[in-house]
């Protein structure tokens, strides 16, 4: 079967957009083949920086012939139907009809037959359409068809397209149309500097050949795969070792059709600088590769730089100009760094730190002064739940986001935190606050390390409370897939924080500290604003003033300072606590727990303390894997569904105690006395947060409850009596309750 | 093609006027290679911008149906990357070279990469790269796609296919491509120090360096632009400027509002609000806040000069 080849030739492809450009080209091809009956044997797409290619295989020569039926109306039918009819399936005489017999009668039927076309010719169509509808996540359009509507838009301008079909041992035809005044055609180009020249390509075999042969590698992979290989054997040569970079050989890969890997070197001063911030220099301005020492595993001043041509001097002129840029760079950062060590040492913390009094956090959240002022205080408190010495955590809270106001970090927003590190071990600072400066970031992944010491664990809690507590109360919580301030990625890491140092506390608690507080600073702000320059002066900042005070006084008013305050907090905080079910659900479904469970457990009152939150699940999940358990849960199922079926139709609850006096069989009185010790017995269990012994008990009930379904009748006509076995039944529901919210468990 | 013509066209230089020594030569090296190609050769625009975009001759020129292909040199003022002379490379003055063409020829890529080889730049010696770089200048309400182009890991100039310029749509669509001077000039002359360029590529006596030109405006004017730009004036000129451009473009409708007769003076008022708020901006006297706001004011200007220039005669059909 014949085999489809097509490139559309362009200039250079952004790097970021070329893996998802091949992928979709392959889709949108292949899914339009399918749709019009030419069902293929494999496909597989390329990009590099100038092209996309996709090459088809075995695809049917001609679609499959279609028959078509239309019933019709009856035979004797109003001529008038009988004309429409004619119409709509285009024929010109009742007599090009069959006559088919149903239950009611006689009716026309119109067989159509649809012959299946060249496959070349739809693919004529295809082509064109997937051109210009293609999803760049950006296009433009260029020369003098741009002026016209309707031009065609593309990533960057489009030069030319190759489609070649046809079967592997004979001449392909070109695959002939036109996209905005570019014939398709079976002609290309090699590589820009080296093989500028024309190419006539035939079938996909032969095209990689001859573009290898034009000094183009097609396959973005084989190209990733020299790099990596020439750049490894670079440095073993000279004895060290490449510090492997996925993303950026994936960049690189995307910036060459023609990958030649050269060495350069800088000054052996530049290693004072620290190795990340090194190697983030390198990185992000000049995408080129570090090398470290394997035995210490420290940088050395070399680095490996991938160029996109052999070049006629052996690439000496491209390494001495790469050599010479990234010279310029790292002194550029050496004297960044220097500055910093200059003023961590020159100028005190608080001298620093006052430049945050200008520096807005979130409009509607402060400055970075007072958010740093609340992450200390939520830090203080909750360094002795975490075994963390409260001045030591407050110490480094305060430390915590100094680093911001560095220009390495200004420079280089992703190594926050290190850098604050670095600089306050400078400064002489104590271990366990240095650790923490950089640890209150983590962990920022599922992947990334749980920090472990008890002042850096208070930090990174506070950090990520404050946050979210934050956003929560000015309502930007994520929605969708939009999350811009990482808040699910806080929760999580709070989460993990809780749960890896088994750590204990109410979460609701902490969380209404930092509400109040920021709460009373907007109104602060508010005031401070209002009262700071005379209104006359600049009626915009004025305005401001005003809109900002608004807001403030929006949020105020809805958190505090109305009667429904202490509601809407609750609110807020309720919110945020769901939001944290649904983290740890995530979580703990990853881990392989059930997530109905959480429910279960949630549903109780005043569940906020993850820690023991997990424990009870993780109780109740084999408690219901046991006899005991499975029974139960269907005894209590059982109570819950008369309950509700009972109460639906009296339009009243069946809480409070039922009367001993009324229980007239010995079940009855056996249940009851069941539940009472079961209760007991569970919540004494509880207490000591003994969540097996708690089952336990709970197990006990079982017979009684069987028993009970066995011999009494609920329904009974006697009023008092019905009334006072639903009362029981829902103690049975009560107690469970002890432990978890049986009706929220599924199965 | 471009190539034939080139060495045909070019006169033998003399060797103080070889790009690879001397700053002035590189300057009418590009010159000569764009004058060949057809563009006209203009001179700066007499106003303080903060890049060749500004120049009408380029912002204007973007807008409307009529072909047009111009390069000129632009002195480009960016009071924030003042560095009182102090840094090897940062300045709060330096020069452009700006071409645009209108619409983008399809050879624009060859064209650019010829212009490189004219000034000493061989490809089958340097590593050249079109790397990802989309253009907005949300001043001028303007946004292109393009490049940054690399030689051997350095940006030497920036491509840009202009999609909108003052909110409005380019039809067509015109190529910019902009080449820093200095840089380019460091990275063929082989130095390190912008100061240390050779300005007039003479060796003997005779020689003036970047620094005897340059430095003291460097020292002069960074300490203005940080420390003593009188801010006063300042916000008082930026609402002059913003009033008079608004007036011009108020006054120079018709009737009917078909045909403008003063965007040029309109949009230099333009320019000079852009001017004052860069330099306000340097001074540090505007907050995070006000500054999108200030930018938005300029933008507001920009697009108003635009719709103005639509309807005139270099801007209509």
């Amino acid at each position: 079967m014949p085999d489809l080849l097509i490139e559309l030739f362009s200039e250079e492809i952004p790097a970021r957009m070329q893996a998802r450009a091949a992928d979709d080209l392959r889709k949108l091809v292949t899914d339009r083949l399918v749709a019009a009956g030419l069902v293929y044997e494999g496909a597989k797409a390329f990009v590099t920086p100038r092209r996309l290619a996709l090459t088809v295989h075995g695809v049917p020569a001609r679609q499959p012939d279609l028959k078509e039926e239309r019933k019709g109306p009856k035979v004797g039918a109003p001529e008038q139907a009988i004309a429409g009819f004619l119409r709509a399936a285009g024929l010109t005489s009742i007599d090009q009809a069959k006559v088919q017999a149903d239950k009611k009668g006689d009716f026309y039927v119109a067989v159509t037959e649809k012959k299946g076309r060249a496959a070349v010719d739809v693919i004529a169509e295809i082509v064109p359409e997937v051109v210009r509808g293609f999803p760049w996540p950006k296009s433009m359009r260029w020369g003098e068809r741009s002026a016209e509507a309707g031009a065609l838009n593309w990533v960057r301008p489009l030069h030319s397209i190759v489609a070649t079909f046809g079967p592997e041992t004979e001449e392909p035809e070109i695959v002939r149309f036109e996209v905005d005044g570019i014939a398709s055609g079976n002609e290309t180009r090699g590589h820009r500097f080296m093989a500028p020249g024309a190419i006539k390509v035939k079938r996909f075999d032969d095209y990689v050949t001859k573009l290898e042969a034009a000094k183009v590698v097609l396959d973005p992979a084989r190209r990733a795969d020299i790099i990596r290989a020439d750049a490894k054997n670079l440095a073993f040569a000279q004895g060290y070792e490449l510090v492997e970079d996925e993303g950026l050989l994936a960049e690189v890969s995307g910036l060459v059709e023609w990958p030649v890997a050269l060495m350069g070197a800088f000054e052996k001063e530049f290693l004072a600088i620290p190795d990340e911030v090194i190697r983030a220099t390198i990185r992000a301005n000049q995408k080129c590769f570090v090398l470290r020492d394997s035995a210490t595993a420290k940088l050395v001043n070399k680095f490996i730089l991938v160029a996109n041509i052999e070049a006629s001097d052996g690439g000496s002129a491209i390494v001495a100009g790469n050599e010479r840029v990234i010279r310029a760079r790292l002194s550029d950062a050496k004297f960044f760094y220097d500055t910093d060590l200059k003023n961590w040492r020159e100028k005190s913390l608080e001298e620093r730190l006052k430049k945050f009094d200008q520096i807005v956090f979130h409009e509607k959240l402060g400055t970075q002064s007072e958010r740093i002022e609340r992450i200390v205080a939520l830090a203080g408190e909750l360094a002795p739940l975490v075994g963390a010495n409260a001045e030591k955590a407050k110490e480094a809270a305060k430390f915590c986001k100094a680093d911001l106001l560095s220009e390495v970090v200004g420079e280089f927003p992703e190594l926050q935190g290190l850098m604050g590190k670095y600089y306050a071990e400078a400064q002489g600072v104590d271990e366990a606050i240095a650790h923490a400066i950089e640890d209150h970031y983590k962990p920022k992944g599922p992947d990334d390390l749980v920090p472990a010491d008890p002042v850096s664990i208070a930090v990174a809690l506070a950090d990520k409370i404050d946050t979210l507590v934050g956003f929560w109360a000015i309502d930007e919580k994520p929605t969708g897939s939009k999350d811009p301030y990482a808040l699910r990625r806080a929760a999580l890491g709070v989460i993990r924080l809780i749960l890896d140092g088994n750590i204990r506390f109410h979460l609701l608690h902490l969380m209404t500290h930092p509400l109040r507080f920021s709460t009373v600073h907007m109104n602060i702000a508010m005031q401070r604003m209002l009262k700071t320059l005379p209104a006359e002066y600049n009626p915009e900042i004025t305005e401001r003033m005003l809109r900002l005070g608004a807001q403030a006084e929006e949020i105020g008013s809805r958190l505090r300072f109305k009667a429904a305050a202490q509601d809407d907090e609750l609110v807020v905080l309720k919110s945020l606590l769901a939001f944290f079910a649904d983290r740890l659900k995530v979580q703990l479904r990853e881990q392989g727990a059930r997530h109905d469970l959480v429910d279960a457990v949630f549903a109780l009152e005043g569940q906020d303390d993850l820690l023991l939150i997990v424990r009870r699940v993780e109780a109740l999940g084999k408690f219901l894997d046991s006899d005991d358990g499975k029974n139960l849960l269907a005894g209590v199922k059982r109570a819950s569904n008369i309950l509700r079926i009972e109460e639906k139709k009296d339009k009243r609850d069946y809480t409070g105690a039922p009367d001993t006096a009324l229980y007239q069989l010995p079940e009855e009185k056996a249940l009851a006395e069941a539940i009472n010790v079961a209760k007991s017995e569970a919540s004494s269990a509880v207490t000591k947060e003994d969540f097996a012994g708690a089952m336990s008990a709970m197990a006990k009930l079982r017979p009684t409850v069987d028993a009970f379904f066995d011999k009494v009748t609920v329904n009974v006509d006697d009023k008092a009596l019905r009334e006072n076995r639903l009362k029981l039944l829902n103690e049975i529901r009560e107690a469970t309750r002890a432990v978890a919210d049986f009706s929220k468990i599924g199965g | 093609m471009a190539d034939a013509d080139l060495r045909a066209a070019a006169p033998v230089r003399q060797a103080n006027l070889d790009p690879a020594r001397s700053f002035q030569g590189l300057i009418l090296a590009l010159q000569e290679y764009w004058a060949n190609w057809g563009c006209v050769i203009l001179q700066p625009y007499d106003m303080e911008v903060g890049a060749g975009t500004f120049h009408p001759a380029t912002t204007l020129r973007a807008l409307g149906p009529k072909p047009w292909n111009a390069a000129y040199v632009q002195p480009s003022r960016r009071p924030k990357d003042g560095r009182y002379g102090e840094n090897p490379n940062r300045l709060q003055h330096y020069y452009q070279f700006q071409v645009i063409l209108k619409p983008s020829p399809p050879d624009i890529q060859d064209l650019y990469l010829n212009s490189l080889k004219a000034i000493g730049i061989d490809s089958a010696l340097h590593d050249i790269r079109f790397v990802e770089d989309d253009w907005e200048s949300p001043t001028l309400g303007a946004w292109g796609l393009g490049w940054e182009c690399w030689c051997d890991g350095m940006e030497v100039s920036q491509f840009t296919y202009f999609q909108q310029v003052a909110g409005f749509e380019c039809a067509p669509v015109a190529g910019e491509l902009t080449y820093g001077l200095e840089r380019l000039a460091m990275y063929v002359q082989g130095v390190d120090r912008v100061y240390d360029l050779n300005f007039n590529g003479r060796s003997d006596a005779k020689r003036v360096s970047y620094g005897e030109v340059f430095l003291q405006a460097e020292q002069e004017y960074s300490r203005h632009n940080f420390e003593f730009a009188d801010t006063v004036m300042l916000f008082e000129q930026f609402k002059m400027a913003e009033a008079a451009c608004q007036k011009y473009l108020a006054d120079g409708w018709n009737a009917d509002r078909s045909r403008h007769a003063m965007a040029l003076p309109a949009y230099d008022q333009c320019i000079k609000a852009s001017h004052v708020f860069n330099l306000l901006d340097a001074r540090g006297v505007i907050s995070v806040t006000e500054r999108q706001s200030y930018i938005l004011r300029v933008r507001e200007l920009a697009k108003a000069c635009g719709e103005a220039w639509l309807r005139t005669e270099g801007g209509g059909r």
